[in-house]
C-alpha cells in the first residue's frame, strides 16, 4: 500500500497542496479527480520526488519512499515528454535501463509492451514522426516497461481515441490485477467512474472525499428515486417527506426530505419512498421504481 | 505466493540503478545521439582537412623558387648571385609583359636613367620584391643576444591554432550541451528522468558524455598533427611542437570540462531553445576571452602572464608561452592546479544550480533562485 500522509506544498504564497492524506491500495485502481489547479499534479510530483514536500511523508510498504524505492515506480507526467529524435524502441529501452533493467530484459519487455499497445510497427521510427495518439502510447510504454511496483499516471487518457483508451485500460487493469497499486488522475469522469475501484477527490489542495467508489456513491448521493407509472405522476409532490426533483408526465424523480431516511437504513421503519410506491400501486400501473445512484459527476459537483 | 513476492522484491532491489550506472547510461545516450548527427562528422572532417591542409599546402606553394626576368647579360650576371630561376627577356617591354602575366615575380633590367648605383633597375608588379632586393643588397652582420626558440610568425601561428581549436570545440560542443539540456526541459522528459535517476547523475552523465566525445576528437587530431607535419616536411617544427602539444591536451581537457559545466547551467535556466541565446552569452564571453585575449595580447608579456593563470584562458595562453620558451618549468604546474581547483568549485556550483533550475519552467530562472531552490 502506498500511503500519502499530511503532505503539504506551497509555491510562494499559494498553498497548492494542504495536508493531503490518502492510500493507494495494492491491486486496486484509484482514481484521482479534482478541478484544474486543485493540486493533483503537485501531489503526484511529490509522490515521485520530482517536487519536495514542505511537510508530510510518502511511504511504500511502510517504508519511506527514497530515490532507490522510487526507481521501481512507473510515472507518466501530465506534460508528456520523450526525446523527439530518438527512435521509439530505443527510447523505451533507455528509460527501462535507467530504471535498472539489464539490456536483454529491457529489450524484451519493450517489444512486448509496444506489441500490447499496438505500436510495434513504429518501433524504429523517431518519436517526432508519430501521431500524438501514438506518442501517447509510447509514453505509456515508457511508464510501464520496467514492471513498476507502483503506477502513478497523470491524465493517462487525455489525447487518446476511444479505441486507444480501451487498449490502455486493459493494460492498466492487467497491471492492477497483478498486484500493483495504480493511481491515475483524469478529468474524464465517466472514464474514471468505469475504471476505478477507489476514488480520491481533491478540491483546492485538500482531500474532499476518499474511499471506494460504491461507498462514496451511497455516502454522497442524497436518497433519490425514480418512479414511472401508467399515467400522470404529478401526485407524488403531495406525499409527505418527499421532495419532487423532476416531473415529466408519467415519470417522477424525487428525493427524500432532509432528516428522513429510506426504509430500513436505521430504524427499519418504512420510509416515505415506501409510501410513494404504495400509493402508486393503488393508483394503477407501476412501470418502474428504482433508487437513483448518483454519477461521479454529480458527486463531484456537490463536493467541489 | 508470499515466496514469489519476496523473490521479485529482492530482484528489483538488486537491479536498482546506482549513481554511476545511471551516469554511464546518460553519457552513452548523449554520445550515441551526437555521433548520429551529420554535423558532428562534418566538423570533425573540417578539422582533419584543416590540419593536413595547413601542414602540407605551404610547402607546395612556398617551395617554388622566385622567378626573375632579366634583360641583358649584366642583369643576368647580377641576378645569378641569388637563388633565382631566370627567364631571359629581349627588352624591358617583354620583361614587363612577363611580369604582368605573373609568369615571373620580378624583372631586372639595365638602368637607362643612370640613377641606380648598381646599373640595373628592379621592377615589381604591385609591391617591392623583397627577396630579390635583399639578395641584391649589401647588409651588415647581425648578432642576436637572446634568440627566441621559434620565429615570431610561427609563434603567432601556434597561438592562433591553439586558440582556434579550443574555441571551436568549446563553442560547438558547449552549445550542443546547452541544447541537449533545453531539449529535455522543453519536451518535459526531464520530469521522467528526475523521477528515475538522481539529478546529479544527469548532469555528470552529460558532461562526461560530451567530454569523451571531444577528447576522442582532440586525441585523434593530436595524433594526426605529427603525421601531417612530417608529410609536409616540417620535421623541425614537430620537434618544437611535440612537448607543448603534450601540455595542451591536459589543459584542454580541464578547460573544456570547466566550460561544459557552465554550458549545462546556461541550458537549464531557460525552457525553450529560442531563449538559449540570452542565457549562453556569459559563457560565450568566457570562451571568447582566451581566443581574443591570446591573439591580441600575444605581444604583451604582462597580459600573457596574467592570461596564462586565469582558468578560462590558461588552456591556450600557457601552452603558447611555453612554445615561445617564456615560461618557467613550475609555471604550467601552478596554473594547472589553479585550473583544476576552479573546475572542482565550478562543477559543485553548477550541479546545485542545475538541480535548482531544471524543473522550473516558464521564464528564465534567476541564478539566485536556482541556488536557493536546490533541494
Amino acid at each position: 500500500m502506498l500511503q500519502v500522509r499530511s503532505v503539504s506544498r506551497s509555491f510562494g504564497e499559494i498553498r497548492a497542496v494542504d495536508d493531503v492524506s490518502f492510500d493507494v491500495k495494492s491491486g486496486r485502481m484509484t482514481g484521482f479527480v479534482g478541478a484544474n489547479g486543485s493540486g493533483k499534479t503537485t501531489t503526484m510530483r511529490v509522490i515521485l520526488g520530482v517536487l519536495a514536500a514542505d511537510s508530510g511523508t510518502v511511504s511504500w510498504k511502510d517504508r519511506p519512499v527514497t530515490q532507490s524505492v522510487r526507481q521501481r515506480f512507473g510515472y507518466m507526467p501530465e506534460e508528456r515528454g520523450l526525446y523527439p529524435k530518438m527512435k521509439v524502441a530505443e527510447q523505451v529501452i533507455y528509460l527501462a535501463r535507467l530504471h535498472g533493467l539489464d539490456r536483454a530484459t529491457a529489450h524484451r519487455q519493450t517489444h512486448e509492451l509496444l506489441e500490447q499497445l499496438d505500436v510495434a510497427e513504429r518501433a524504429d521510427d523517431p518519436v517526432e514522426q508519430l501521431s500524438l495518439g501514438n506518442q501517447q502510447r509510447v509514453q505509456i510504454a515508457a511508464a510501464l516497461v520496467h514492471d513498476p511496483e507502483v503506477l502513478i499516471l497523470d491524465e493517462p487518457f487525455s489525447g487518446l481515441d476511444p479505441l486507444a483508451i480501451e487498449i490502455v485500460l486493459n493494460v492498466l487493469r492487467d497491471r492492477a490485477s497483478r498486484g500493483a497499486p495504480v493511481l491515475f488522475s483524469s478529468h474524464q469522469l465517466e472514464v474514471v467512474e468505469r475504471l476505478c475501484d477507489d476514488l480520491v477527490i481533491i478540491s483546492n489542495g485538500a482531500v474532499a472525499a476518499s474511499g471506494s467508489r460504491d461507498q462514496l456513491r451511497t455516502r454522497f448521493g442524497p436518497p433519490r428515486y425514480e418512479l414511472v407509472v401508467g399515467d400522470d405522476a404529478g401526485w407524488v409532490r403531495d406525499i409527505p417527506g418527499v421532495r419532487l426533483v423532476e416531473l415529466d408526465g408519467a415519470r417522477a424523480v424525487f428525493d427524500l426530505d432532509d432528516g428522513t431516511e429510506a426504509a430500513g437504513v436505521v430504524s427499519g421503519a418504512p420510509g416515505p419512498e415506501q409510501a410513494v410506491l404504495q400509493s402508486a400501486v393503488e393508483r394503477g400501473t407501476v412501470r418502474s421504481f428504482s433508487p437513483v445512484v448518483p454519477s461521479l459527476a454529480e458527486i463531484f459537483k456537490e463536493l467541489v | 505466493m508470499s515466496l514469489t513476492k519476496t523473490t521479485s522484491t529482492a530482484e528489483a532491489e538488486a537491479a536498482s540503478t546506482g549513481f554511476w550506472s545511471a551516469t554511464r547510461l546518460v553519457a552513452e545516450r548523449e554520445i550515441n545521439a551526437q555521433v548520429r548527427t551529420k554535423g558532428f562528422w562534418i566538423t570533425f572532417a573540417v578539422f582533419i582537412v584543416g590540419i593536413f591542409g595547413s601542414a602540407i599546402v605551404p610547402g607546395l606553394f612556398g617551395g617554388g623558387a622566385t622567378t626573375v626576368a632579366t634583360v641583358g647579360p649584366e642583369a643576368e650576371q647580377i641576378v645569378a648571385v641569388g637563388d633565382f630561376e631566370i627567364i631571359q627577356a629581349a627588352d624591358q617591354a617583354e620583361a614587363e609583359e612577363l611580369l604582368r602575366a605573373e609568369e615571373v615575380d620580378a624583372a631586372v633590367v639595365p638602368d637607362q636613367s643612370g640613377t641606380s648605383p648598381v646599373g640595373v633597375r628592379v621592377i615589381g608588379l604591385s609591391d617591392t620584391p623583397d627577396d630579390v632586393m635583399s639578395a641584391l643588397s649589401v647588409s651588415p652582420a647581425v648578432d642576436i643576444l637572446e634568440p627566441a626558440d621559434v620565429s615570431d610568425e610561427l609563434q603567432f601561428l601556434m597561438a592562433f591554432l591553439f586558440a582556434l581549436v579550443f574555441f571551436m570545440f568549446s563553442v560547438g560542443f558547449g552549445m550542443a550541451i546547452a541544447q541537449s539540456v533545453v531539449t529535455e526541459k522543453q519536451t518535459r522528459i526531464v520530469e521522467i528522468l528526475v523521477a528515475t535517476v538522481p539529478v546529479r547523475a544527469l548532469l555528470t552523465g552529460k558532461i562526461i558524455g560530451f567530454s569523451l566525445l571531444v577528447f576522442a576528437q582532440v586525441a585523434v587530431l593530436g595524433l594526426m598533427t605529427p603525421v601531417a607535419l612530417r608529410l609536409g616536411g616540417q620535421d623541425e617544427l614537430l620537434t618544437d611542437l611535440g612537448p607543448v602539444l603534450g601540455w595542451f591536451v591536459p589543459y584542454f581537457i580541464l578547460g573544456f570540462v570547466l566550460l561544459a559545466s557552465m554550458w549545462a547551467v546556461a541550458g537549464s535556466i531557460v525552457s525553450r531553445q529560442e531563449d538559449l541565446g540570452s542565457s549562453t552569452s556569459l559563457v560565450m564571453a568566457l570562451v571568447m576571452l582566451p581566443y581574443f585575449g591570446v591573439i591580441f595580447g600575444r605581444e604583451n608579456e604582462l597580459v600573457m602572464n596574467i592570461l596564462s593563470y586565469v582558468p578560462f584562458s590558461a588552456p591556450v595562453a600557457m601552452p603558447v608561452r611555453m612554445f615561445g620558451g617564456d615560461a618557467q618549468t613550475w609555471e604550467p604546474l601552478v596554473s594547472m592546479a589553479i585550473l583544476a581547483g576552479t573546475l572542482v568549485v565550478a562543477v559543485l556550483v553548477a550541479s546545485r544550480l542545475y538541480s535548482g533550475s531544471l524543473l522550473q519552467t516558464g521564464s528564465r530562472v534567476k541564478l539566485g533562485k536556482a541556488w536557493s531552490r536546490a533541494d
